[in-house]
């Protein structure tokens, strides 16, 4: 499937990149897209980033919420016109018949408190299930785009559990065994459902707090050291770990409603700061390249 | 947003075809996901042609004027015609303007409306975006049908151009149809599996839905919101049954319900008996080739996975006692200044508690009338006294006795304060925050706890916005007081008062929460002492680790009366004074040695406890105002009566504003005002300090000084009985004595002793208003 993916946006132009190798929330935490969203340069990339959730653990016991799964995302920018119709022709590609499932765009805004970012789009939703994430980015680090990129995110497990018709996503065959070989048979199941079992009782129960306060304290120093040092893709760096830190003391139950908001206002300033960073940094080259363009 | 865009076309399109002098029929407006059309019948061909004279400068004018004229016109000097003005020639334009083609008139307008058009939210898209300036729309927009009769009505709006052609079902036909007239719109685009009028589909959905449901002998959950939401998403809808497994009906119907209605938007379904049948109706925006077997399969798959979700979370929920889960607040930080959310619990609890014993909340809930003065003294209490409150307290029934004692309901007020916060730690609630509040009066109910506590536990958040109503139950009154007092003394103690557009722990929110259940409720108390326990709470918690004596006061466990443990503490410190007010000073006082882990403090000297207090009513001073605005109460009649100083029992403070508001909206209150103003000037203007000069006074002193002498007590005793009407009153009668004194004496009278006097007489007159109200700060 991701194959396919990477075949499909491919052939459209686009740039297939690896994973980013940090822990993160959404795939719109990576580089590639938050801060190649930023300024006037045309970028078309799609690639797999693995995210994790430490809130949707369900020790391995939902048949679709996992703490750590696969997203597949594709930014496109500027966004093309026909946007809606090249990403339903790779959802064909990997196979979902129109004429029998339900496939909608539902109205959603999008936000992301914690980059500073919002943007309009839809929830696709496959028989009432979201599989993809569809958003046309208006800020970022809130900064306006110019101009606005596309953004797909598709959900790669569940779309799995429709492709191979299977209701839990441990079921899932991730391996081809042609008939009558004698290789074994892999689930999902055999490659992360101890994974997801540990993981979610080390995210709601065991991790140390005050280790995890402290962690998030020197990500946000170390953040603005980087900025004072013109390294604003290093201070994003921070921003990102300050992030997924603050989701894991989420998980550990240990941030009130009140203290919920402060926090995420703290995680946005280190994203807005290294944003704002970026492009100051940038500004001149893309003013240079492309006439006509202010911030 | 789809019917507020439907309207907003219509108005708009209406508004712009006006401005150009057209007038349609009827129109009839659609909105489907993808789609949003307008019908308008019974348009002219053509706008009316007029014609318009302009009078121009007389025959024989001089050059400038006649060429000026013409520019004006826009003609030239041999287009003019000379016409006869009272027997003198004048020159006239006559400028015809033909009628505009319907056709161009729109061109213009339709565009116009789509660059103004007012969506709550909007965006930008595309190559155009390199811009900020590029078209705004709620998606991108990708095409526009424009025709007028048969024919295209052409025109161009950020890239787009206007034609005949649409697209049909994105699935079922996605190719380019061609609209032939507006007659064909509705009727070509369901030949292509689009239904677009909303109306249609959600009657399509209700009939579906009910049909689907009774083939099963069941009977549907109507939903008037799920029915539009649904029609809103669909374009060509077919309701299905679909079904879960039946060993997921294991949680509270409501859970279910809710997970089914807001995660997916699904309709539930009932049993002839009216229990939750394991089942549920999706509606499907397409006619699927397998009659929907796999979007049924599909949907069962979400519908499992989430009710799963639900359920495991509220078996796990159901496991631990609501005080057991209490205990794990302490996990959760409040704010780092302010302790953890197992902190916050059992102030709330104790503060709740000081509300009932203090009488101030459970007293028997008559509304306030002003004007009735008999019997207003023993009602309510009047904050901080070391009498015994009434023991039995009317209007509230449990053990059918026929009232619940005040020490069972002060019990309650703290158990449920203890609770309150105890379901955010719930897993339900976790996953759905929107039931915080419901799971802990499902809890509480589940294990058997008082049935006020329940509903105090659910209620306490309320009001949660300007619509939501106020609870009325004197323990979840007293619970939701005491939440959100405990909120705001916290944070502005701790010195961090919102500021401009910046809340970020929506403390006026809260205050306006506070304000409107004091007042809804008719509840009455001294909000400066209410203030001071909150503060007194904090305090409490405060660990002293240099005056451990006072540490193991604080924590003394015995069945002390909040009196008895005042007095206590008092005698131990060393204190003359058994105030509450005192007491939470001398142990503020002495927790700026400490280094406490909770601490509420201002500032670093001793004074801040004034400062904070000063602050807290203020800011309450503040929202009163801004709320009361909204309710068409002046602010400028507020400040007359909190300038005052002094009251601080909001019903009471709101009785004598609008008593004042009616009044000096009377001719007499405007008058008396204005001899008030006039008054206070001379006063200003002289400086004046009065010093009790006596003269002998003449006829209109004489009358002045009898009307005060009359509405002075008059004033006084009807403030003291509540009786704003009535202080108004006595005010009003010295209304004609100023007005005559203005008349006919002279203040600054040659005879320095006169002079004296009578400015001594306008001061006392201006005291005698300020026993009502401080009338300075009164506009106009």
């Amino acid at each position: 499937m991701i194959l396919t993916l990477h075949d499909y946006w491919s052939e459209r132009g686009c740039v297939i990149l690896q994973p980013y190798d940090m822990r993160m929330g959404a795939g719109t935490f990576h580089t590639a897209t938050t801060l190649k969203a930023l300024g006037p340069e045309p970028w078309n990339a799609a690639f797999v980033q693995p995210c994790r959730r430490p809130t949707d653990g369900r020790y391995g016991e939902n048949p679709n919420r996992l703490q750590h799964y696969y997203q597949y995302q594709v930014i496109l920018k500027p966004s093309p016109a026909d946007l809606q119709e090249l990403y339903l022709g790779s959802l064909a590609a990997i196979g979902i018949d129109f004429t029998r499932h339900d496939i909608r765009f539902v109205e959603d805004d999008w936000e992301s408190p914690t980059l500073g970012a919002w943007g309009l789009g839809w929830e696709v939703w496959c028989d009432g299930m979201e599989v993809t994430q569809f958003t046309y980015f208006q800020q970022m680090g809130g900064f306006d785009c110019k101009p606005v990129a596309g953004e797909l995110t598709y959900g790669l497990e569940r779309l799995a559990m429709y492709i191979q018709n299977k209701d839990s996503v441990y079921d899932l065959a991730f391996n081809d065994v042609a008939p009558g070989s004698n290789v074994p048979a892999v689930t999902y199941g055999d490659v992360f459902l101890e994974n997801e079992r540990q993981m979610s009782k080390w995210n709601f129960e065991v991790a140390d707090t005050d280790a995890l306060f402290d962690l998030f304290k020197k990500a946000t120093a170390e953040c603005e050291n980087c900025l004072a040092n013109d390294v604003p893709i290093a201070a994003y760096e921070q921003a990102i770990e300050a992030s997924h830190v603050f989701n894991l003391l989420q998980a550990r139950g240990v941030i009130s409603v009140a203290e919920r908001q402060a926090y995420i206002g703290r995680v946005r300033d280190l994203a807005k700061g290294s944003c704002q960073k970026f492009i100051e940094m940038k500004t001149p080259e893309w003013e240079a390249r492309f006439p006509g363009w202010t911030l | 947003m789809q019917t507020k865009a439907r309207e907003d076309l219509a108005r708009l399109l209406g508004a712009e075809l006006e401005k150009a002098g057209l007038k349609g029929g009827e129109a009839d407006t659609y909105a489907t996901p993808r789609r949003l059309a307008l019908i308008l019948r019974d348009l002219p061909q053509a706008t009316e042609a007029v014609s318009e004279e302009l009078k121009g400068p007389p025959e024989g004018a001089p050059d400038a004027a006649l060429d000026g004229f013409c520019r004006k016109a826009g003609l030239s000097r041999d287009q003019l015609t000379l016409r006869d003005v009272k027997g003198r020639n004048t020159w006239f334009a006559v400028i015809d303007k033909p009628g505009r083609a319907t056709a161009d008139v729109l061109a213009e307008a339709i565009p116009a409306v789509i660059r103004a058009f007012p969506w709550p939210k909007s965006m930008r898209w595309g190559d155009a975006s390199f811009s900020t300036e590029s078209l705004r729309w709620v998606r991108p927009l990708h095409g526009i049908v424009a025709l007028l009769g048969e024919d295209v009505v052409p025109f161009e709006v950020a890239g787009v151009t206007s034609g005949a052609a649409t697209l049909g079902h994105r699935f079922h036909h996605p190719g380019e149809i061609t609209i032939g007239s507006a007659a064909d719109y509705v009727e070509k685009l369901r030949a292509c599996h689009v239904i677009v009028n909303q109306d249609e589909r959600a009657a399509t959905i209700a009939l579906g839905a009910k049909m689907a449901a009774k083939q099963a002998n069941l009977e549907l959950v109507e939903d008037a919101g799920l029915l539009a939401e649904n029609a809103g998403l669909t374009e060509f809808p077919v309701p299905l049954l679909g079904s879960f497994d039946s060993r997921l009906l294991a949680a509270p119907r409501e859970i279910l319900e809710l997970t089914l209605k807001v995660n997916q938007k699904y309709f539930s379904v009932r049993d002839a008996d009216g229990n939750m049948a394991p089942n549920f109706v999706c509606v499907a925006n397409i006619d699927a080739a397998d009659g929907g077997e796999r979007i049924v399969a599909g949907n069962r798959k979400v519908a499992e996975a989430r009710l799963s979700d639900a359920i495991f979370f509220w078996e796990q929920d159901l496991k631990v006692k609501l005080a057991d889960q209490a205990k794990k607040l302490d996990r959760i930080v409040f704010h780092e200044k302010l302790g953890t959310v197992a902190d916050k619990a059992q102030r709330i609890g104790k503060l709740a508690r000081w509300l009932v014993e203090e009488g101030i909340v459970g007293a028997a809930n008559t509304p306030f009338v002003p004007s009735e003065v008999e019997g207003r003294a023993a009602g309510g209490a009047q904050g901080f006294s070391t009498e015994p409150a009434p023991s039995k307290v009317e209007g509230l029934d449990t053990n059918g006795s026929g009232a619940v004692s005040r020490e069972e309901l002060a019990d309650m007020a703290q158990q449920a304060g203890e609770l309150c916060k105890a379901d955010l730690v719930t897993q339900t609630v976790g996953e759905f925050p929107e039931v915080q509040g419901i799971i802990g009066y499902e809890l509480a109910k589940a294990e058997g706890l008082p049935i006020e506590v329940a509903e105090a536990i659910r209620d306490h958040y309320k009001p949660a916005g300007q619509g939501d109503d106020v609870p009325t139950a004197p323990v979840s009154v007293a619970v939701a007081l005491a939440d959100k007092l405990d909120t705001i003394v916290g944070f502005i103690g701790a010195g961090m008062m919102p500021s401009g557009s910046k809340d970020p722990y929506a403390l006026r929110r809260s205050a306006i929460g506070f304000i409107r259940l004091t007042i809804e409720n008719d509840v009455r108390f001294s909000l400066k002492d209410a203030v001071i326990a909150a503060l007194y709470f904090y305090l409490e918690s405060v660990e002293f680790d240099i005056d451990r004596s006072i540490d193991s006061l604080l924590n003394i466990r015995d069945q002390l009366s909040f009196q008895e443990k005042l007095i206590r503490i008092a005698e131990s410190l060393g204190m003359e004074s058994v105030t509450l007010e005192a007491v939470a000073k001398e142990l503020y006082r002495r927790s700026l040695r400490e280094q406490p882990r909770i601490s509420v403090r201002f500032d670093q000297d001793e004074q801040s406890f004034t400062n904070a207090l000063q602050q807290i009513l203020d800011f309450f001073a503040d929202r009163l105002k801004v709320q009361q605005r909204e309710a068409g109460v002046r602010h400028d009649l507020i400040d007359a009566v909190f300038a005052l100083g002094g009251e601080d029992d909001l019903v009471r403070l709101l009785a004598r504003v609008k008593a004042l508001q009616v009044f000096v909206e009377t001719d007499e209150g405007a008058n008396l005002l204005a001899g008030y103003k006039r008054a206070a000037n001379i006063l200003k203007k002289e400086e004046w300090t009065p010093g009790g000069t006596n003269s002998d006074p003449e006829p209109a002193e004489a009358a002045l000084i009898a009307a005060l002498d009359e509405a002075e007590p008059r004033a006084e005793q009807a403030v003291a009985d509540e009786d704003f009407e009535g202080a108004m009153a006595a005010l009003a009668s010295l209304r004609a004595p100023i007005d005559a004194f203005f008349e006919s004496v002279t203040v600054n009278d040659a005879d320095q002793t006169k002079r004296a006097a009578r400015l001594d007489l306008l001061a006392r007159m201006r005291d005698a208003v300020h026993r009502v109200a401080d009338f300075s700060r009164i506009e106009g």
